[in-house]
């Protein structure tokens, strides 16, 4: 299942040249704010938990989840360069596997990572809130990761769908009507880490069965369609 | 019709120039600002889609609804309830609406400069008599207008709505024109930094995603920052933060000089001082913006 030249491939394609340097630029900026911020106000467990949530896990988990998510198929059925690929026996569904977990994982490097810093250094962990929310984190890569893989696969526009889905279903309509919140990744990854460090700074409006049946479901079944979708790809010449 | 030309290749010598009848153009040549405003009108029409595939006019013309519904449904409920004033001033509406406006720029933007660098087109457009500032300005301002066109609407769908509730004129007048001021300035600024951050990558999908990343964590940031100064108590700082993020930029210089309530945690804007800090930042980032973008297609090679 897991194809170790696609992987890299896929390495390449995400962090090679000067990529890895604009994707670190946005876990730099937090932890500088995290710097900033423990200067200014000293240790206090609700900024942190505010800066954590607010920053990382709603704007920053997102972002570097589309771009490592729909960059790690996108531009290749963009430009075509695909069909090499394609044409190789290399079982579709594999493809997809691997570069899931490639992109996985640099949605994890990228975001978790960052988070628990930031964290550290907000508070020193205090009331586990740097735990929680690197937690969250590491859980919502995954599922973003899956999702807007899947949006690579079946959209040109998977970048622009991506953003919609997470700057304007997520931050927009989950703040204004509560029922957008049940249908939200970034509200199933609080309930999860909500759930492993059961401190009470890091609340979720979805219990933890429903997160986590959902969580799965949509890993599993949007990678199962990707896998499909690629299965039966046609490419369509440019606009 | 084909020049005759006389075969005048001396007896013996065997090579010569078959004349196959192609002719010199000598119609009417346009000229170079013929063909920058033509850069400018597609660009311009291409930015909602127009001439283009029907797939590629739904994301803007979405957004455009998106935008304009809102307004509409606010003035709805304004002549229904015969409300003395609208639900939201003029200059406040394209910052409640700035993740439609950043996501429109952030889609726009790569499509208009992206493709043309990916395609390698760019040496094309330089083959014609237009110079890098031609096609630098051509570019910049059709972003600009058709940014101006999805924010302006939803304020002219405002300001009819509350002429036709029979608002005060003056009033309304004046609220809108400082809107169309805020929007103006909005626009322009938004087309180039997304222009500049899109003029460096020839991937569509990379040029989106670092648009709307610059936009809305600068914004991200900058309010967080702001939150903790407003409960931290130090409201001085609140004005000088938000000169970090366009959107809060915008903000200041119209809730310094447009008559808006600063949108921004307890409400603080900047003072008249710290208002043309504000603008003198907005008119020194669209000057950058340009310098940026002249020096990027300086070399056409590319």
């Amino acid at each position: 299942m897991y194809d170790p030249t696609v992987a890299r491939l896929t390495y390449r394609a995400l962090l090679g040249r000067r990529r890895a340097l604009i994707l670190s630029a946005l876990p730099v900026l937090l932890i500088v704010i995290s710097v900033i911020v423990r200067g200014l106000v000293g240790t206090d467990d609700q900024t942190a938990a505010d800066l954590l949530g607010g920053l990382a896990i709603a704007t920053m988990v997102p972002i570097i989840g589309v771009i490592a998510g729909t960059g790690a198929i996108g531009p290749e059925i963009d430009d075509g360069s695909v069909v090499y690929l394609l044409s190789k026996p290399v079982k579709r569904p594999t493809i997809i596997f691997t570069k899931l977990i490639v992109a996985i994982a640099v949605t994890m490097v990228f975001s978790a990572g960052p988070t628990l810093i930031a964290g550290f250094i907000l508070n020193g962990n205090g009331q586990q809130i740097a735990v929680a929310y690197t937690v969250a984190a590491l859980v919502a890569s995954i599922a973003y990761a899956a999702l807007f893989l899947l949006l690579g696969t079946v959209s040109r526009h998977a970048v622009v769908f991506g953003l919609v889905y997470a700057l304007v279903w997520e931050a927009l309509f989950g703040s204004l009507v509560s029922g957008a919140r049940t249908l939200s990744v970034q509200q199933w990854s609080l309930a999860v880490a909500h759930e492993v460090t059961g401190g009470s700074m890091v609340t979720s409006d979805v219990g933890l069965p429903t997160a986590t049946v959902l969580l799965v479901v949509v890993t599993v079944l949007a990678t199962w369609y990707a896998g499909q979708k690629l299965r039966s790809l046609t490419l369509a010449g440019e606009e | 019709m084909a020049v005759e030309h006389p075969a005048a290749a001396p007896p013996g010598d065997q090579t010569r120039i078959h004349n196959i009848g192609y002719r010199n153009y000598d119609g009417p040549r346009l000229g170079r600002s013929y063909a920058t405003r033509s850069l400018y009108s597609q660009s311009l029409r291409g930015s909602y889609g127009l001439g283009r595939s029907v797939k590629s006019k739904v994301l803007p013309m979405l957004l455009f609804a998106v935008m304009c519904v809102p307004a509409a449904i606010m003035v709805a409920v304004a002549v229904a309830t015969q409300a003395n004033d609208l639900p939201v001033d003029y200059t406040r509406y394209a910052i409640i609406m700035q993740a439609v406006i950043s996501l429109y720029v952030a889609s726009q933007a790569p499509q208009s400069v992206s493709r043309d660098l990916r395609f390698k087109t760019v040496p094309l457009y330089f083959s014609r008599p237009i110079e890098t500032a031609d096609y630098v300005r051509a570019k910049y301002a059709a972003l600009a207008s058709a940014m101006f066109i999805i924010t302006a609407a939803p304020l002219v769908v405002l300001y009819v709505g509350a002429l036709l509730a029979k608002l005060d004129f003056a009033d309304q007048t004046k609220g809108f024109a400082q809107g169309l001021v805020s929007v103006a300035l909005l626009s322009v600024l938004f087309a180039g930094i997304g222009l500049v951050i899109a003029s460096v990558t020839p991937r569509r999908g990379f040029g989106i995603a670092a648009v709307i990343a610059v936009l809305t964590i600068s914004y991200g940031s900058v309010s967080t920052l702001q939150a903790i100064a407003e409960s931290q108590g130090t409201t001085d700082a609140i004005a000088w933060i938000g000169l970090f993020s366009p959107i809060t930029l915008i903000d200041g210089v119209q809730s310094a000089f447009l008559g808006a309530t600063a949108a921004s945690p307890g409400g603080v804007g900047p003072g008249n001082g710290e208002g043309v800090v504000y603008v003198l930042v907005a008119l020194g980032l669209i000057a950058a913006c340009y310098g940026l973008l002249m020096r990027r297609y300086r070399k056409a090679g590319l």
